[in-house]
């Protein structure tokens, strides 16, 4: 856990002002959890990513380090157990990727052979064959790869902690994408506490548990990625998380949330077609799903064909094209929705029981709400 | 013509003997030369109190002479104030201080071309100052420093016929005192050209090699 506590960091300037570039800050990030902080150049991010390692030393206040005030620790050994992925990668041209990796480990006194598994170890994370890496130069290797060899050679000692500079701002956004879905499966594997530095609203919105937004050295917002979206505390993070940030939205909201905010109505095949009827008519709807006796779907029937008829549901079935499950987001439901040319589509759980639906007007109206994001986030497939 | 081989025949001891004395203080200045300069670099980059500032007067003063009045002033002047050295001595210091400072600039400008960022990262992977530069500055410098050190340790090559001044027998000297039984300095002045060209491009040799290895890890 990495608690800051009323964090400053004062410059003099050149014509002799003081100029507070980090201006009482106070934060928590919760173990295994990514924080980003997030704000434009200047805005005191990085300064105060640099005072947690002690690169800057704070003007006032504390850093606390699993309950530990890191004022009272060393910088070296402060620094060999916080891993730090530094911006522009910063790996050692001279050094083979190895020698790289295992920087801290040999500083930490590990013999040779533990070193060695290790470095193989951390090459298998990110899926890099060590046979062919390990006595590479990093020129020798892609952008992407050197990005890879950045983040394990942070956590070459295991540190429980992990800084992050604009870890991935090196890369093209192909790369980018991929490594950033690496790293998020890793992070929640290894349950690291993550403080991450970005000016990039979509990699915050992936990466961050909690983004804290920056201006002028103050968070001006802290909360999760949703919230901030749905909920931005000004015009300044309105406008700095975007105005489609609605759209952006659609990522992070699931088709269970989604779901869970309509209440379940289904009917069963026995049902009669004007109980059916009854049911659309009271709750508006236009299709209503027929389910058999373990809750799994069997077909639809439309509200028109329910409206004039008499005898049972199953008189008037339709074959349900496409389902949802409760983990994807809306942005991957609305896509399918609109591939199939549909409006709504029942969301299954995992054993392929009736969990609700999905539709565009309830998709409209669940952003609308004022709900957020309440549900626990998916590693990335 | 053929006198002119009859000549090297009987003079080639006597110049290889004094070519044997050049390399002498060459690889001795060189190593020592190197060793001074890089802590001549070293204090003025870490801006050591005191010592950095007496470091830039003495490249300042080093560079601003000329060799041949160092040479006088060590073995010639110093025994007025009692510090008396032998010729060796006195050549090899005098050549060690001289190319220490022009070496030291070279280091200087190499380890400061080295990125910012590379000394970020070796603090906030829990290296030290010395650490950082002698794992992470120091090798990268190097590679960057390599030509313009070849060129200070191909002119002390060349400085050192100056010692010849103060009775030390090496290459150029011994030239000189075959010609004077001889009399015949054309042919001998050209052969000890030659011998000082073959030690250069033997040096050069060193330089392509050492470079070589550098490169290593940069050759994308």
């Amino acid at each position: 856990m990495i608690e800051l506590k009323n964090l400053c960091k004062q410059f003099v300037q050149k014509n002799g002002q003081p100029f507070n570039a980090v201006d009482n800050v106070n934060l928590v990030v919760p173990e295994g959890e990514i924080c980003v902080l997030l704000g434009p150049s200047g805005c005191g991010k990085t300064t105060t990513m640099k005072m947690i390692n002690r690169l800057i030393e704070p003007t006032s206040g504390q850093v606390l380090i699993n309950g530990e005030d890191t004022a009272g620790i060393d910088t070296v050994s402060l620094r060999r157990n916080i891993g730090y992925v530094i911006q522009q990668i910063g790996l050692f041209p001279n050094m083979t990727i190895e020698d790289n990796i295992m920087v801290v480990p040999r500083m930490l006194g590990w013999d040779r052979k533990r070193c060695r598994e290790r470095a193989r170890e951390l090459m298998s994370m990110v899926a890099l064959d060590p046979d062919r890496f390990l006595h590479r130069y990093p020129k020798e290797m892609s952008g992407g790869q050197q990005q890879r060899i950045g983040v394990i050679r942070a956590l070459a000692a295991d540190a429980p902690v992990l800084l992050m500079d604009e870890p991935f701002g090196a890369v093209d956004p192909i790369n980018r994408e991929q490594i950033q879905n690496e790293f998020l499966l890793m992070q929640r594997q290894l349950g690291k506490t993550v403080m991450l530095v970005s000016h990039d609203i979509d990699e915050a919105i992936k990466l961050g548990d909690r983004i804290a937004v920056f201006r002028q050295g103050r968070i001006v917002q802290c909360a999760g990625a949703d919230e901030i979206l749905a909920k931005p505390a000004d015009e300044f993070v309105a406008s700095f998380v975007g105005h489609d940030r609605t759209l952006k939205r659609l990522l992070l909201v699931q088709a269970g949330d989604v779901a869970d905010a309509q209440p379940t109505l289904t009917a069963s095949l026995d049902t009669p077609l004007q109980q059916a009827f009854g049911t659309m008519d009271d709750h508006d709807l236009r299709y209503l799903t027929v389910v058999d006796a373990d809750g799994k779907p069997l077909g639809y029937v439309k509200r028109k064909d329910a409206k004039a008829s008499d005898g049972v549901c199953a008189d008037r079935l339709n074959p349900i094209t496409i389902t949802s499950n409760p983990d994807e987001n809306l942005r991957v439901v609305l896509s399918k929705l609109y591939e199939h040319n549909l409006t709504w589509m029942p969301v299954l759980d995992a054993d392929g029981r009736y969990n609700g639906e999905v539709s565009q007007d309830y998709i409209a109206s669940f952003l609308n709400s004022g709900k957020t994001h309440g549900r626990q986030r998916a590693a990335p497939k | 013509m053929d006198s002119w081989i009859e000549l090297l025949h009987t003079a080639w001891p006597f110049l290889i003997r004094g070519a044997g004395y050049t390399v002498f203080f060459a690889l001795i200045a060189m190593v020592l030369g190197l060793a001074l300069g890089f802590a001549v670099a070293l204090v003025r980059i870490a801006r050591v109190p005191v010592l950095a500032q007496a470091a830039a007067v003495y490249v300042s003063a080093m560079r601003g002479t000329p060799l041949l009045v160092q040479i006088f002033v060590i073995y010639y002047g110093l025994p007025s104030v009692g510090i008396e050295f032998e010729p060796v001595t006195a050549g090899i210091l005098a050549l060690t201080l001289n190319v220490a400072a022009y070496l030291s600039e070279s280091m200087r400008g190499a380890i400061a071309g080295v990125s910012r960022n590379q000394w970020l990262a070796g603090y906030s992977l829990g290296l030290n100052w010395w650490q950082t530069m002698r794992h992470v500055i120091a090798p990268q410098a190097l590679r960057l420093a390599v030509p313009s050190l070849s060129n200070s340790l191909i002119s002390l090559i060349k400085d050192t016929s100056l010692v010849s001044v103060i009775t030390v027998t090496e290459l150029m000297l011994a030239t000189k005192e075959v010609i004077a039984q001889t009399f015949q300095p054309l042919p001998l002045y050209l052969a000890a050209a030659a011998i000082y060209w073959v030690l250069s491009a033997l040096f050069e040799r060193v330089q392509r090699a050492v470079e070589k290895k550098l490169e290593l890890a940069h050759r994308h």
